[in-house]
Order: C-alpha cells, then structure tokens, then sequence
C-alpha cells in the first residue's frame, strides 16, 4: 500500500470505527398497525444510515400499555423508545416518566406540526412525544343508498339528521342498518364513540370542581339516542361490535352510516380490502347543540422513557420516523395514501397526497379542530375529547362503558346505568383525592 | 338393537362429539390462516375459498419465528426439568414419609395456584431488574419452575403413593441409599406418571402468556409473545393472527401426538390394580 492510499484510508476506517463504537441497539416497542407495520419494514434505512440496531417489540396496544407502564413506573429501563398514545403523554410527562422532546433541531420543523396535535403531546407547553400519526372521527356514509333514498348529507350533519336517516336507510330484510357504532364495552371502545357524542350534546364528564356529572341532562339525552338509534337501526349483537367488527361491517356493505376514526380511510378506500370503496363519502362527525369536542383526537407518537440510557441514539430515531422526509418516503415506497396522516400540515399541502387520499381535506380539517383544550360547551377542568387526562380515567371510562353496554343490552335503563355510572365515578374521584 | 351395542354407539358419537367441539376451533383456526383478511371477517362465514398463503408470507416477513420457537423450547424444557429435580425428592419424602403436616402442606401449595398472577407482579418484576433478569431465558425458567411446581409435586406424589412401599423396603434391606431407592427403583416404577408430569408441565409453560410478556421484550420472548404482536384492537388481523398461531401450536400439538400413548399411559396409571 502506498502512503498516499494509506492517508487516504485512515480517516475512513477511523470513522467507520467511530461509528461503530457509538453503535446501539435500541429496544421498541411498538403496536400492530399498517402505519406502524410500515415503519417497522422501512426501519433497515435509518439502521444502515446510523449503524445503529433496533429489536422491535411488538404488542396489542392494552397489552403495550400494562408492560410500559411496569417497566417505566419501576425504572426498569427496557424500553428505549416506546409508541405512546396521547391520552398517556401528557400525564407520562408530568410524572416525568418521558424526556422532553422539543430539541429535536431546526431541520425537524416544528412550526408544521398540525397545533392540535402538538398541544395534544404536550405538558406545560413541553412536547413528550412526537407524533407518528393522528386520528379524529368523522361519519363514512354510502352515497349510493343515499342518492337510491333521495337524501343528501350536509357537510357537517346533526345527530337528529343522523337518526332520520338511519331511519329511512335502515333494511333489515336486505342486512342493511343506518347506525353503526361501536357498543363493545371499553374506554377505548364504546366510550370513544360516545363521549365525543355526549359532548356534542352539550355534556361533560365533570364541572370546574371535578363533580361527575353524568345524571346529567345531556348526558341522559344522549345515551338515551344512542341506546334507542343503536337498537332500531344497528346490527344485531351491538354491544359486541368494536372498531374491527364495524369496520368489517361498512367494508362489507352492511352499513348505511358509521361515525369513527378518520384513520379508517385508507382502509375503507382501498377496493383490495373493502366492498364499498366506489361507493362510500364522508362528512363531519355529527353535532348537536355544540360542535366543541364533537370530533375525537387520538394521536400514536413516540416516546422516550427517562430510563433509557440511549437517549441520543432514540432521539435519532424518532426524528426520522416522524420527520416530512420520512412521510416522503412511505409515499415514494409504499403509496402516497399509506402515508402517516394527521401529523404534518405539509403532508396536506403535498398534491400527490390529496390526489391519493381523497378524504384528506375533511380529515385535515377535522383533526386541525379536534382541540382537546375546549372539548364542551360547559367549561371543564381537564384536556381530552374522547377521554380525560387523569390516570384515574381509564378505570371510569371502562366501568361507564360497562353502565352503557347493559343499557344497550337492555340489561338495565338508560337513568340505572347512568345513576351507576355516576355514583362508581364519584367514589373513584374521592378516592383518588379529587378535588386536588 | 341390543342394548350393549346401542349403549355403546351412544357413547362412541358423545366421544366423537367432544372430540369435535373440542377440535373446531383449532380446525377453524388453520381454515382462517388460508384466508384473506376481508374473507376471514365475513358473514356468514365461508367454508369453501381460494386458500392463500400470503398470511404465513407476511408472519414470516415480520418476525424470526425461530428466534422465539427456539426460546420456547429451550424455556418449556428448563423450567420442567427444573421443576422435576426439586419436585421428585419433595414428592418422595411426602409420599414415603409423610409428617403430621404433609396433607396441609400440599393443599397449602395448590392454593398458591388460586392467586392471581398479576397481583405479584410489579414484586417480581423489581425482583427480577435488580437480579438483572428482564428478557432472559433464566428469569423465565425459575417463574415457570416456581409457577408449575405445585402441581408437578401434587401429581407425583399421586403418582408415587400408588408404587408399593415393600418394593423400596426391599431395596433398603438390600443397602440402597435414598437416592439410589429413588433413582433405580422410584423412578423406573413410575416412569409413566413422571413422564405425564413432564409433559403437562411443557406444555403449561408453552401455553403461558402472562409471565413471558410482562418479564421479556426480545431476547428471551418465546412464542406466546410472537402471537400477541399479531393482535391489534384497530385494523383487520385475524387471518394473520390465525397464521401466527398455527406455526406456534404446531410443535407442541406435533409433540402431543408422539407421546399421546405415554401421557393416556401415565394419567391412567394405577387407575386399575
């Protein structure tokens, strides 16, 4: 070798062992979702860009919730990166469970991250988590039974409009109902659906001194359309039906109308996937005396635990997966209407996004007013659409899922479930030393 | 009909009856696992399809299935052989030379099986952080131990009690040592009943799911985790799901079939004297 190769090479076998003695094998856990199935496969660049190595720990997301919660409530430091919702973060970021996330450098571009979205992974004005992507609901109809009737969907329809046209819309001889919506017991389950729809008739969870108020006369008049619309024109065996199962149900053409999470979209629009793909339009989810937190907000971000001990190599990784070059890439690679939505105001200023996604205008539009800030009409104490922010919410939102769901089943009445719903809810509230 | 004929044929379509409850949903699992996501959901549901293999395509893409096969084999196997070198002694002694307090302390074990899992948790789950035993094979084979113990102890000292006590006194009057009296005449004696043991045990921990999915993230996680990543309450995953778990029950359901004889032999054994 010549003296000349030699200085040439030295520099870069001192880089290449550089960067290989800073190498790190970073441990995510993550949940099982197309966006997050993606960004599992397409992980190998940013792992040939760093020399970096991720192991990928992948579960259902209650499951991903009960074992992140152990390991970091413990310092048990396994997790390096974690995929957290928005309903965690805030209250993760107070206990100081997550690191800050805010200096992720200039080319990250903060100012286009959608506000709602940023506020809603946010603590006192820190950002915990970056957000991977988001959801709000709005309501998916069938265009072509609703030209056959002669009806026509406003832009930003009521629940009374809804009911009227489930009512018409609804034939049972042909398995077809009006009034899809998910009944199956579960914070996350019925009660995603029907607190943004409480809200929209002008309820709350609690008042400005964390009173529980749900003998109150929103909430009885809300529960009361969902029980009676959900029974008359919804498909049979309601209080089973989840996302998955309602979501099988309008792909399969057996709903007239379903309110549910916008991130359903790609999947419902897809023809490989859904029988209805030609045939389905979509409006705003519905309103009723107020439009304040009558679309839900949920939003996947990525985390960081304060027990990781490779904090610098996470940061790495969670700017790139989140990052518009990253967006750009699942479009370039895998599909334009694949991409991440929700997170990014650029992804829907990107013509060949808006061109593949049809349903991007209402989508951007519905999670940019999600404001998790102002979610009823009535002031309250706490943030959240679809949930409240308090650690205590989870258990609540479960048992009153639990009062409705007998309801529905006809267990019990709509004032029972309600007097029970509320008498569980105050003793939770007093035991955790509300108010604080 | 002759009353003995029709007795029987009753009890042979009740035993074929139970045998296909039993069965369908394995049966209906596999048949899902062929499936496309969108045929996998219908209803009614379809018996008759165009069987596709692209499901066990995409549980191949994403996850080392050999990785975790390999940690539940490796997991299954220590913690029963673990539990088998604590639990014959223990067995023996209750079995052979029982004390005021035997019967109380083998019920005292089996309550031990009434706790919920979860209520120990977050104590083990220190317990194992400050050992260093988060996602390793070891961590998971002293719980599996621990957790099968009480009833690999309780079947072979059910076991044991059945083998002659003047058979080992023999032995004794010959010179035996305890260990020796266990080892060449215990154990051959009973080996049906030990082998039964051995198996259930691998099988209770092939199927354990709590323990492996709190306590490991991806060096140690066996099977049980490979088919909780294929679950998701958003999106259309049931024909995945079925495929990820066809490949996961299929080595235990193989090795069930080889030693279906051993395992009837040993759960029968000293059933008729």
């Amino acid at each position: 070798m010549t003296i000349t190769r030699f200085l040439c090479a030295l520099p870069a076998a001192m880089l290449g062992f550089g960067a290989l003695a800073h190498a790190e094998t970073l441990t995510i856990a993550t949940v099982n979702n197309a966006d997050m199935i993606i960004m599992q496969r397409l992980s190998p660049r940013w792992e040939q860009a760093t020399g970096h190595k991720l192991n990928w720990v992948v579960l259902e997301e209650n499951v991903l919730r009960q074992r992140a919660t152990t390991d970091i409530a413990t310092r048990g430091g396994q997790f390096d990166i974690i995929t957290i919702g928005s309903y965690e973060t805030p209250i993760w970021g107070r206990q100081n469970w997550l690191l800050p996330l805010d200096e992720l450098g200039q080319d990250y571009d903060y100012a286009d991250l959608i506000p709602t979205v940023k506020n809603g992974l946010s603590h006192n004005g820190k950002l915990y988590a970056v957000p991977f992507y988001a959801e709000s609901s709005f309501t998916y109809y069938r265009k072509d039974l609703f030209d056959a009737a002669g009806l026509r969907m406003p832009e930003r329809p009521t629940y009374d409009q809804i009911a009227e046209f489930a009512a018409k819309l609804t034939d049972k001889s042909k398995e077809i109902y009006g009034f899809c919506q998910r009944g199956k017991p579960g914070w996350g389950e019925n009660m995603a659906f029907v607190g943004p729809m409480v809200n929209a008739f002008g309820g709350r969870w609690f008042d400005e001194k964390w009173e529980p108020q749900l003998t109150s006369e929103p909430w009885k008049k809300a529960i009361a359309y969902y029980v009676k619309n959900l029974r008359d024109y919804g498909p049979p065996g309601a209080t089973a039906n989840g996302h998955n199962e309602n979501r099988a149900l309008f792909a399969t053409g057996r709903c007239a109308m379903w309110v549910d999470a916008t991130s359903a979209a790609g999947y419902i629009f897809n023809p490989k996937e859904s029988q209805v793909a030609e045939k389905t339009a979509f409006a705003a989810a519905p309103t009723q005396v107020t439009a304040n937190g009558s679309g839900w907000f949920w939003a996947w971000a990525l985390g960081i635990p304060s027990s990781s001990t490779k904090a610098e190599a996470a940061k790495s990784f969670v700017k790139w997966a989140t990052s518009k070059d990253y967006i750009a890439l699942v479009g370039s690679e895998v599909g334009w209407v694949s991409a991440p939505p929700g997170t990014r105001s650029s992804t829907y200023a990107n013509p060949e996004y808006v061109k593949a996604a049809p349903f991007a205008k209402v989508v951007h539009e519905s999670i940019a007013n999600a404001d998790i800030t102002k979610p009823t009409k009535d002031p309250v104490p706490y943030v959240g659409i679809q949930y409240v922010a308090i650690p205590e919410f989870q258990g609540i939102g479960t048992v009153v899922g639990q009062q409705i769901a007998a309801a529905l089943a006809g267990q019990m009445t709509v004032d029972q479930a309600l007097d029970s719903a509320q008498r569980s809810t105050a003793r939770t509230m007093k035991q955790a030393g509300y108010p604080k | 009909m002759n009353p003995g004929i029709r007795e029987r044929l009753v009890l042979t379509a009740v035993g074929w009856i139970a045998a296909g409850l039993i069965f369908f949903p394995v049966f209906w699992m596999v048949l899902t696992s062929f499936k496309t996501e969108v045929e996998a959901v219908q209803t009614p549901p379809s018996l008759f399809f165009t069987p596709t293999l692209e499901n066990y395509a995409a549980v191949r893409e994403r996850a080392d299935y050999v990785h975790f096969a390999t940690n539940s084999v490796v997991i299954s196997l220590g913690a029963t052989l673990l539990a088998l070198v604590v639990a014959v002694p223990a067995a023996y002694a209750m079995a052979f030379f029982p004390g005021k307090r035997t019967k109380d302390l083998l019920l005292w074990m089996l309550s031990t099986k009434m706790m919920p899992a979860v209520g120990v948790l977050i104590p083990v789950y220190l317990l194992f952080r400050d050992f260093g035993a988060i996602d390793s094979r070891w961590g998971l084979i002293v719980v599996y131990t621990l957790m099968n113990l009480p009833i690999v102890i309780w079947m072979l000292y059910t076991f044991f009690k059945e083998v002659p006590k003047d058979i080992l006194e023999a032995g004794r009057m010959d010179g035996a040592r305890p260990r020796q009296e266990v080892w060449l005449l215990l154990m051959p004696l009973s080996l049906p009943g030990i082998a039964s043991t051995a198996l259930l045990s691998i099988i209770l921990c092939w199927n354990e799911a709590f323990w492996s999915l709190n306590l490991t993230t991806s060096a140690a996680a066996p099977l049980t985790t490979f088919i909780a990543s294929f679950s998701a309450p958003e999106g259309l995953f049931w024909a995945k799901l079925s495929a990820a778990s066809t490949v996961a029950i299929a080595p235990i359901l193989v090795f069930g079939w080889m030693s279906q004889r051993q395992l009837v032999r040993g759960l029968t054994f000293g059933a008729v004297k």
